[in-house]
């Protein structure tokens, strides 16, 4: 280590959707490493402590070093030349570099998804039919006296959710911390969250649609079957009591996890919680808030939604956004063979997608962005390296509960960031369209088109 | 493009300037509007049209976090109404919340060059501040929610005046606002902590025995003291409820002589009894505005079909949702502020309807005061900025007004005066209600005219009969110098700029402000406030007493 | 849930069908902090937690190489045991990596995810 240390304080984690924006990072400037993270969690500290500068080429084409510029240049023409290009990813950057990733999509007129549709995109879907009482994390500190987790175990995903924001901190009507809460948890196997619980509530597996709507009915006074514990694994005791409290506290929280969107019945899980809560509201202040995984995931619905309308699975090929799950969707777009030519920016579906999808995605050309080698990055047409957003680059993350931040980098990457990369591969890909555009349609609006530039 | 241009021949409707369909030439050099111009000057021959100064929406919800709760609520509401792209211009959906691309070019296709959210958290700021980034051609500013800040409100139940007005400019320099923000004060904390309950009268004191009346008076003083360029922004307490025109009247007096301005006032003008079906008393309250030239206000029509509620005021959205029985959105935003959001169907067969769509059509015509009642729905409360032109055909054509008449329930236009009503504005008198007066309203001395020093955001329209078509699709839209629609084409793409004002502290204030927010925030005090990063292309408007 | 107990030339073996519900971890979490091509990460993600019950019955012990199998495609990773009331009997969990992609069915039901927390798999130890 040597003796130069530089003290970074309020910079923030982006692992997780906690975007914890309070750590002190003693950062080696002259070996570009942070040795020290403190109030950062085990994700945390591995995230600031492993992201050191490995030597490696900033641009590949085809595993062979070239320069940043002529990787732009067939990335650029790799994208337009595809018919059905794909841009994924996205959860793991900047709003910023996100921002021209959808860009770059409507200018190729290319199909874009993000990491929400193999995460909580069954609860976006939910959503949308249904809404949401909601609140920032803020607001759970400071009034919340009932916190219901359901299937999710933050312990592990998202280490200091308790810490800071549901559990134990004190607020301003939670002066008490969690000696002023009561704490659920519903989960269909123990884990490393269950020492946290006042109630542990262990349904049948796949049964948490049914539990959820026996709450609704028992909160609007209706009778349940007798066999209801048969039915969910849960006793009807059990489910009164959590109804009557649910009922009575003054606000009441339930956050959910990947343990309802993911298993049977998927947006039909999320839907029957938000209804649940919403149905709460009729009695006492309640909300519900999906407890999300990656950094800037939030961002990437956020920034998706305000530039097109929807929040994933987002198709431009008629020259206009139109959305559909399940059809343009990655894993359906890969699964099915129709995507051919892929944008895959901060995200390794060639690790975690189904077998089917990553078969195709190996067969088409990729261009990747990512700070490590991956099992993505490692067989892409193009590959980027880039700098780590919150670590070496500013920009903006927004939190699960839609709270924007700015981070506040630790030290300078050698390699370039996200956007930077993309605005390159959009500048490229706007003359590359309105060359195209012009040779083919050779109208009036195509030569005004050639006459201005954009400002 | 930003080079100089001559545009002849054209009847100019400038208010400010009391030029009032004359036929006179505009010059334009670099982005501003000068005396002359050379004779190489690109010329646009407006023979058989008219200009205007570009419009200026002074009360919209179009950038930030509610407004893309609701764009993710409702692809049903976008997928009837997309909005395709160009190879120089981004693609986009509609509806009454349309993409932020969208936004922006739709505006500029109505002829308004400037827009201004009117409600926003501070903890959002840099939301909204990104969404209008990527909100093209338009101006743009925003107005920041700070009635229901706990924290100023502690400074105010501590008689702490000093700090309140230190720490008020620091919240406006922190967001990067235009003005404050006042939605139903003192409403947020019987919702969030009061198992949803609300506050139901102005003299009502909460639990620290603070009352709305105070919280207004407060804010109105202060900034009113620190000479903000526009006057706060007030939704007040009890939208939309039968007899809330009292409430209404006495957030008016609270003001005194000093300047306030009234948001969606249509919405705060019905008697009758609460929970009960609502009367006008469109005449109460602008007969109390005409008066008192210290007031002004935005009108909020209400336009038959789809809109999407939208509010910091969570009670009232609550309310709604007891009606559509469809899909609610809540958020609380902590220490600051509520919100809800209800999909929503405004309907001429509906009593309630009807009478919120004629009592804002009286408030118009009883209005003595162009200057002062300006055009706005609300958008998308009321309905879609994009019903703005047909808004204008019924204040400017009262046989289409009666035509229109017809098709409504009867009933309740048997309740108010609409029948009655014979006025019809001008041209001259749009072009106040749209540009002269909301700009004047913001302080805006370079916009809403087209005086020598102005900036060169101009419309120009063929003259037509049918004033809905007119003001449907300017031949020409011109936005800082650049012709942006040119032959009712897009040309180019432009960003726009922000606006907002940086009112002086004592930063002091920091240290009063940061023990509160260490205790009862999510995120670190040196996280908050938004940095310079975020304002690309900006102006600020100077504020402070003259 | 279906046994089948026969007699392969290598010597007895236990088939069952299990409902695998791959997952994060924190060590998953760390590890891909590293280098998701690094042993580390590759290590976690071939780690199948199991019910100590079911593996008793199956002869299985911890560190044993067992072969997950479904319609999808299979994989092979090494079991851990867990305590019978930690997991329930017929349950097994993995952290999210390659392995459990080899068995993950691709349809999403029209809603863009596939069904990835509740997998159900064949288990048969592998016989070294």
């Amino acid at each position: 280590m040597s003796e130069n240390i530089k003290i970074i304080k309020d910079a923030t984690c982006t692992f997780c959707g906690c975007v914890c924006d309070d750590m002190e990072l003693h950062v080696d400037v002259e070996e570009k490493r942070i040795v020290k993270a403190k109030k950062a969690c085990v994700l945390g500290k591995a995230w600031f402590l492993e992201h050191t500068i490995e030597d490696a080429p900033a641009a590949m084409i085809d595993g062979k070093e070239v320069s940043i510029e002529e990787a732009i240049e067939e990335a650029a023409q790799t994208l337009v030349k595809a018919k059905f290009p794909i841009t994924y990813g996205l959860s793991d950057t900047t709003s910023e570099a996100q921002r021209e990733a959808v860009a770059i999509t409507d200018y190729i007129k290319g199909n874009i998804d993000t990491t929400t549709s193999v995460c909580h995109g069954p609860s976006g879907l939910a959503f949308q039919g249904i809404g949401e009482s909601t609140s920032t994390l803020g607001e759970v500190k400071n009034r919340a006296d009932l916190v219901i987790y359901w299937g999710g175990n933050p312990a592990e995903s998202h280490p200091r959710h308790f810490g800071r924001y549901a559990v134990t901190p004190k607020g301003m009507f939670t002066p008490g911390g969690k000696k002023d809460r009561t704490i659920v948890l519903v989960d269909v196997r123990k884990t490393k969250s269950s020492p946290v619980a006042d109630i542990l509530i262990k349904p049948k597996l796949g049964k948490d649609f049914e539990v959820l709507w026996a709450l609704r009915a028992l909160v609007k006074g209706k009778k349940l079957a007798d066999n209801i514990e048969e039915i969910t694994g849960v006793p009807l005791e059990t489910l009164e009591d959590l109804a009557e409290r649910m009922k009575n506290c003054k606000f009441g929280v339930l956050f959910f996890g990947m343990g309802l969107t993911m298993t049977r019945g998927r947006h039909f899980n999320s839907g029957a919680l938000l209804a649940l809560a919403t149905d709460l509201n009729e009695f006492t202040h309640f909300v519900a808030k999906p407890v999300r995984g990656h950094g800037n995931v939030t961002g990437a619905d956020n920034v998706v939604s305000w530039q097109t309308g929807y929040p994933f699975g987002v198709n431009f090929s008629r020259g206009y956004p139109r959305f559909n799950p399940g059809e343009f969707t990655t894993v359906d777009t890969l699964a099915n063979g129709h995507a051919d030519a892929a944008l895959i920016v901060a995200s390794d579906p060639a690790s975690n997608f189904p077998k089917k999808a990553i078969d195709h995605l190996k067969s088409i050309p990729v261009v990747a962005l990512d700070t490590k080698r991956t099992e993505t990055t490692k067989d892409a047409h193009v590959a980027f390296k880039t700098s780590t957003y919150g670590i070496n680059t500013t920009g903006t993350v927004y939190r699960m509960d839609d709270v924007p931040i700015t981070l506040r980098p630790a030290f300078e990457s050698p390699f370039p960031d996200d956007e930077s990369i993309l605005t390159g591969i959009k500048k490229r890909v706007q003359e590359l369209m309105i060359a195209k555009h012009q040779a083919t349609g050779a109208s009036g609006e195509a030569k005004v088109a050639a006459a201005f530039t954009p400002l | 493009m930003a080079a100089s241009m001559r545009i002849i021949n054209g009847r100019v409707y400038d208010p400010t300037n009391n030029i009032d369909g004359e036929v006179k030439e505009i010059c334009i050099k670099d982005g501003k509007i000068v005396d002359s111009v050379t004779d190489d000057a690109t010329v646009i021959d407006a023979q058989g049209m008219v200009i205007m100064p570009g419009a200026v929406d002074i009360h919209c919800h179009i950038a930030g976090t509610k407004v893309n709760a609701s764009r993710k609520l409702q692809p049903e509401d976008h997928r009837h109404d997309v909005h395709p792209g160009t190879p120089f211009t981004r693609s986009g959906t509609g509806g009454t919340v349309p993409s932020t691309f969208a936004t922006g070019y739709r505006y500029a296709t109505l002829g308004y060059t400037t827009a201004m959210e009117a409600a926003a958290t501070p903890i959002g700021a840099r939301h909204t501040l990104e969404e209008f980034h990527d909100t093209p051609v338009i101006d743009k500013g925003f107005y920041v929610l700070l009635a229901n800040n706990i924290f100023l409100q502690q400074l105010l139940r501590d008689n702490r005046t000093e700090e309140f007005d230190n720490a008020l400019a620091w919240w406006i320099n922190a967001t990067k606002a235009y003005t404050v923000k006042l939605v139903n004060p003192g409403g947020d904390e019987p919702w969030k902590g009061k198992k949803n309950s609300n506050v139901a009268d102005i003299d009502e004191k909460n639990d620290e025995g603070l009352s709305p009346r105070q919280i207004i008076e407060a804010f109105i003083t202060s900034v009113d003291k620190q000479g903000f360029p526009k006057p706060p922004h007030i939704h007040c307490n009890n939208l939309g409820h039968s007899g809330n025109y009292t409430t209404t009247l006495e957030t008016m007096k609270t003001a005194g002589d000093m300047r306030v301005h009234l948001a969606h006032i249509q919405f705060h003008s019905y008697g009758g009894e609460l929970g009960k079906n609502p009367t006008s008393k469109a005449k109460e309250i602008i007969e109390y505005v005409n008066e008192h030239s210290n007031i002004t206000c935005d009108v909020g029509q209400v336009m038959f079909g789809k809109a999407t509620i939208m509010t910091a005021d969570a009670p009232l959205a609550y309310v709604l949702k007891g009606h559509t029985k469809g899909k609610w959105i809540n958020a609380d935003t902590e220490c600051e502020s509520g919100c809800g959001i209800v999909p929503f169907n405004y309907q001429e067969h509906i009593f309630i309807h009807t009478l919120q769509w004629a009592i804002g059509l009286e408030l118009f015509l009883m209005s003595k005061d162009p200057w002062r009642v300006l055009l706005s729905t609300d958008h998308p409360n009321g309905g879609s900025f994009m019903s703005y032109p047909k808004l204008i055909k019924l204040l400017m054509d009262k046989s289409f007004r009666r035509e229109e008449m017809k098709r409504v329930n009867q009933s309740a236009l048997d309740q108010c005066s609409l029948r009655d009503l014979e006025r019809e504005y001008t041209l001259n008198e749009i072009a106040i209600i749209t540009r002269a007066g909301p700009a004047k309203v913001l302080g805006l001395k370079n916009k809403g005219h087209l005086g020598v020093g102005a900036d060169a955001d101009i419309t120009i329209y063929d003259e037509m009969e049918d004033k809905e078509m007119m003001f449907n699709a300017p031949r020409y839209v011109i936005k800082s110098g650049h012709t942006i629609i040119s032959n009712h084409e897009f040309v180019t793409d432009f960003t726009g700029k922000l606006l907002h004002i940086e009112p002086e502290y004592d930063n002091k204030i920091e240290e009063v402000i940061k023990p509160f927010f260490e205790s009862y925030y999510s995120i670190e005090f040196s996280n908050y406030a938004v940095n310079d990063d975020y304002l690309h292309d900006h102006e600020v408007i100077p504020s402070g007493k003259v | 849930m279906i046994i089948i107990n026969g007699d392969s030339k290598q010597g007895k073996f236990v088939v069952e069908n299990l409902i695998l519900i791959p997952g994060r971890s924190s060590k998953q979490g760390t590890t891909l902090n590293q280098g998701k091509l690094k042993d580390a990460y590759k290590e976690v993600t071939t780690t199948l937690e199991m019910n100590q019950d079911d593996m008793d019955r199956m002869k299985l012990v911890d560190g044993d190489e067992v072969r997950l199998k479904n319609e999808t495609g299979e994989t092979k990773v090494r079991c851990l045991g867990k305590k019978p009331e930690d997991l329930p009997a017929g349950t097994a969990f993995i952290p999210y990596g390659p392995p459990s992609s080899e068995l993950m069915a691709s349809d999403t039901a029209g809603c863009g995810m596939p069904l990835s927390k509740h997998m159900i798999v064949e288990i048969e130890k592998i016989l070294s």
